[in-house]
């Protein structure tokens, strides 16, 4: 009699049915909701994009970067140049502008490398400055005031709205299906066995520098994506809003609390923070206060998350990224084999 | 060229006071404070607060900051950053990192953003001349006393028993329980040591020029940057790293008043490129 | 598992240490399944096994490095299992460690002053080791780990010295020395006795171990296989307890 290996559980397949019938909802929502829901969503995803790639970063390649804002701002910027610049379709230059944050990514790495830990973490925060201040330098973006994003003059503007929003929501569910996927991959438990033992792992033939580097060029590919969308919605940029620390300090509060390491935990950590935003950014930096108290008590007390608690209590796996043993006389019963 | 050195190796020793405190808890506990600039700053203010309560007095304001500071330090460290302690380096940045936003936002709520400096009575614009160069008397006071800052460092941990106590616990923590030590104690000690010069650090950085809430990010920026140039593992060697800093952010400002910080940024990504192990690290 | 093989009479009353049924674990892996051990006032007593037998791990119970239900290890009646190193060190029980763990920053006279942290009264001090390893007095400013492996031991030993303890436990002491070496490091062994302590040995080195203790332990998958007079028992007696061949 064999062991059967199981990739998905039974709550894995019903969170697939309800994120399908959410997407159907979410795709039509241009014809029967308001223009501003579009423009928050668009919003948050940037928030939810850029958190998913710092939680493959810190989460999963064990990097923990403050400076991913870098690429953040590079992406946006590089998109208002193409655009205003280039005269590019926004909406293409949100995927070159990608693409180019990926690739700068790799110079980046010969120098952010060279540093390890907390080092590691100021040391891209350094570099993200440097970037917000040779960009504030030049003048055809703006210099240190910022412009506008021109591209679009002449659209309709329900138009505008309506692809940006899709375009939102399709680099939503492209990262969430991307990350998934990579994860489940080998690549992907190449990269948590790094995160678990660097040492192990390279005797297990795993070839960790180019791991790292793949993660780090993929993480700067997603936080330039984000960077591109977030502009392309607010129309206007300047390199305080592009290189700020604030986009790291929310991507942190999101992974930390919503459940580090995790698929499901960014997505709780999201939902978590538009609820906050919503109720308590009015009360300004009493809010700001709060989520740095509340990251603190998580990070201290609840190291896993929200989610990561929720799973040590019942099990529950909506994204399954490992491979779990099923013993032969339970593989007749569809029955969730309970925790990886 | 001679006047940009000087003020520049001046400028250095400000930047050496902020960069030893960081210095020392990495040293002891590879722990890397996120929020290091933004307690630089809350000291300032607290001095600046102190001395409005004293009746303008700057000195007594810091002579009161900086053992409420080493205070401080021991019960953050004890109670809280002891806490984060482990392999993961993640619970500590983050934890830091929520200090810093926590004590940025409080600082602008209760005080504005105002910024805001300790009157020194003219000390900080009395100047002498020395050749063709105007030597600010505060700025090189500044100098002087992180020249002895680094050498009680230096001599803390060489020489007494409390500076080997750091030096073991951070060589082996588990053998230095072994050998009576509690690891927990000695780390709240190095912490507190090391908020009373980021205490010292503030109050003189509030007495040259002025602080503001969000100040603290470029502050931790300049003493990593001269930790890194330095090298890690001495105190003189973080000295150096900060004077070297100093200088060149000097001699970036003579270009142009916006590339002096730029310019610091730019010898610091080489020096990681070209030597990352800095100047003088420490070879065992 | 049938009882080890107990070949002693039975012990003197007073036990400096006893444990009773000491269980260990690392995470989910258990390496000490019910040891039951006792060193008596002055003795030396040796501690023999294959690696992974659990010979160094019952050493760090007894120092609280690993943590053990307190009931399990007593000593002189009081119970000091769980307890945290630093509370047991200042009780008098000082190890010398697997693979000497000198401090690297520090030099070799730094290293002995560390070890004087919990002093207690007693005989030992700066003087009496440097009286006891000369060459320590001349290599006193060196960095700890720039001496020759016999050195190194000659400080580690010198280090767990300076706290006065009444329990020495010396984890394999002979790892990656020359025999010449170890012979001179053992020989010192019946001055640290002589001043009143009670001695631990765990060696893998089976000739020595027999040859320095007075009884001897033999440890096999976290158990006692076999316990006896030092002088008393023969090459196939621990051959079996050694192996379980």
């Amino acid at each position: 009699m064999t062991a059967h290996v199981v990739r998905s559980t039974r709550s894995s397949r019903v969170a697939l049915a309800l994120s399908l019938a959410w997407l159907v909802m979410a795709a039509s929502l241009p014809f029967w909701g308001e223009a501003s829901w579009m423009r928050e969503f668009t919003e948050m995803s940037a928030y939810f994009i850029f958190a998913m790639m710092w939680n493959l970063l810190a989460g999963y390649g064990g990097m923990v970067s403050i400076g991913q804002q870098a690429f953040f701002g590079l992406g946006g910027y590089t998109m208002v140049a193409l655009a205003n610049l280039a005269g590019i379709d926004p909406f293409v230059s949100i995927a070159l502008a990608a693409l180019l944050a990926g690739l700068i990514a790799v110079p980046v790495s010969w120098v952010a490398f060279r540093l390890q830990g907390g080092y590691f973490a100021i040391g891209t925060w350094v570099i993200a400055e440097v970037m917000r201040l040779t960009v504030a330098n030049i003048d055809a973006v703006g210099g240190g005031s910022g412009t506008s994003l021109t591209a679009f003059r002449g659209m309709d503007r329900t138009l505008r709205e309506h692809t940006t929003y899709w375009v939102a929501l399709a680099a939503v569910v492209a990262t969430l299906a991307g990350v998934y996927l990579f994860l489940r991959s080998k690549q992907g438990l190449a990269l948590q066995a790094i995160r678990d033992s660097e040492v192990a792992a390279e005797s297990q033939g795993v070839a960790v520098q180019r791991t790292k580097l793949a993660v780090y060029v993929v993480a700067a590919f997603g936080g330039g994506l984000a960077g591109a969308l977030y502009f392309v919605s607010t129309l206007r940029i300047s390199p305080d809003a592009a290189f700020g620390i604030n986009w790291t300090a929310f991507a942190i509060f999101i992974v930390v609390v919503g459940g580090i390491g995790r698929i499901e935990g960014p997505i709780i950590g999201a939902t978590l923070f538009w609820l906050l935003n919503k109720f308590f950014a009015d009360y300004g930096t009493w809010y700001q206060i709060g989520l740095g108290l509340l990251a603190i008590v998580v990070a201290v007390a609840f190291r896993q998350g929200l989610w990561g608690w929720l799973q040590q209590r019942t099990g529950l796996t909506l994204f399954p990224t490992t491979r779990w043993l099923q013993p032969p006389a339970q593989a007749a019963s569809d029955a969730a084999p309970g925790q990886p | 060229m001679l006047d940009t050195l000087i003020q520049g190796l001046l400028l250095g020793g400000l930047y050496a006071l902020f960069a030893l405190g960081l210095s020392l808890m990495f040293g002891v506990m590879r722990l890397t404070n996120i929020a290091h600039g933004d307690f630089i700053v809350l000291a300032g203010f607290a001095g600046v607060l102190v001395a409005g309560a004293l009746g303008g007095q700057a000195w007594p304001a810091a002579l009161l900051v900086i053992p409420i500071a080493f205070g401080l330090g021991w019960l953050l460290q004890r109670h809280l950053l002891n806490r984060t302690y482990g392999r993961d380096p993640l619970p500590s940045l983050v934890v830091t990192f929520g200090l810093s936003i926590v004590v940025q936002n409080a600082l602008l709520e209760f005080l504005s953003a105002d910024p805001r400096s300790l009157p020194t009575g003219g000390l900080s614009t009395a100047s002498f001349a020395l050749g063709q160069t105007q030597v600010g008397v505060l700025p090189l006071a500044i100098f002087c006393v992180a020249l002895g800052c680094t050498a009680a460092l230096q001599w803390l941990f060489a020489r007494t028993a409390v500076g080997r106590a750091f030096r073991a616990v951070s060589d082996d923590r588990s053998i230095a329980e072994l050998m009576g030590l509690d690891s927990m104690r000695v780390y709240a000690l190095a912490t507190a040591v090391a908020f009373a010069l980021i205490a010292l650090a503030g109050v003189l950085q509030a007495m040259r020029t002025t602080v503001a809430p969000t100040d603290g990010p470029q502050l931790l920026i300049y003493a990593f940057e001269a930790v890194i140039i330095g090298g890690m593992g001495s105190f003189w060697g973080t000295l150096i790293g900060a004077l070297v800093l100093g200088v060149v952010q000097q001699i970036g400002f003579r270009f142009d008043p916006g590339w002096g910080i730029w310019f610091g940024h730019l010898v610091f990504l080489a020096m990681l490129v070209v030597r990352p192990q800095g100047l003088f690290p420490k070879t065992r | 598992m049938a009882a080890a093989p107990n070949l002693q009479e039975r012990p003197a009353p007073a036990a400096v240490i006893a444990t009773h049924g000491l269980t260990a674990s690392y995470g989910d892996a258990q390496a000490l399944f019910g040891i039951d051990f006792q060193l008596g006032e002055n003795e030396v007593v040796a501690i023999i096994g294959a690696n992974g037998a659990g010979k160094s791990t019952f050493l760090k119970c007894l120092t609280g490095l690993v943590p053990a239900r307190r009931e399990s290890i007593e000593l002189h009646g009081e119970r000091i299992g769980g307890l945290a190193p630093n509370a047991i060190v200042k009780r008098g029980v000082a190890m010398v460690p697997e693979g000497r763990r000198l401090f690297p920053s520090l030099s070799v006279e730094e290293n002995l002053l560390m070890g004087a942290f919990a002093r207690r009264p007693g005989p030992w001090s700066l003087e009496r080791l440097y009286a006891l390893f000369p060459i320590l007095k001349e290599k006193r400013h060196h960095p700890g780990t720039a001496l020759s492996g016999g050195q190194q031991q000659m400080v580690a030993i010198g280090r767990a010295l300076m706290s006065n303890p009444q329990v020495l436990l010396c984890d394999e002491l002979s790892l990656g020395l020359a025999p010449i070496v170890i012979k001179e490091i053992y020989d010192a062994l019946p001055a640290i006795v002589a001043e009143g302590m009670s001695v631990v040995v765990v060696e893998q080195d089976v000739a020595v171990a027999q040859r320095v203790s007075s009884r001897v332990y033999c440890f096999q998958e976290g158990r006692v296989s076999l316990v006896g007079p030092s002088d008393a028992l023969s090459r196939e007696q621990i051959s079996l307890a050694y192996f379980g061949v």
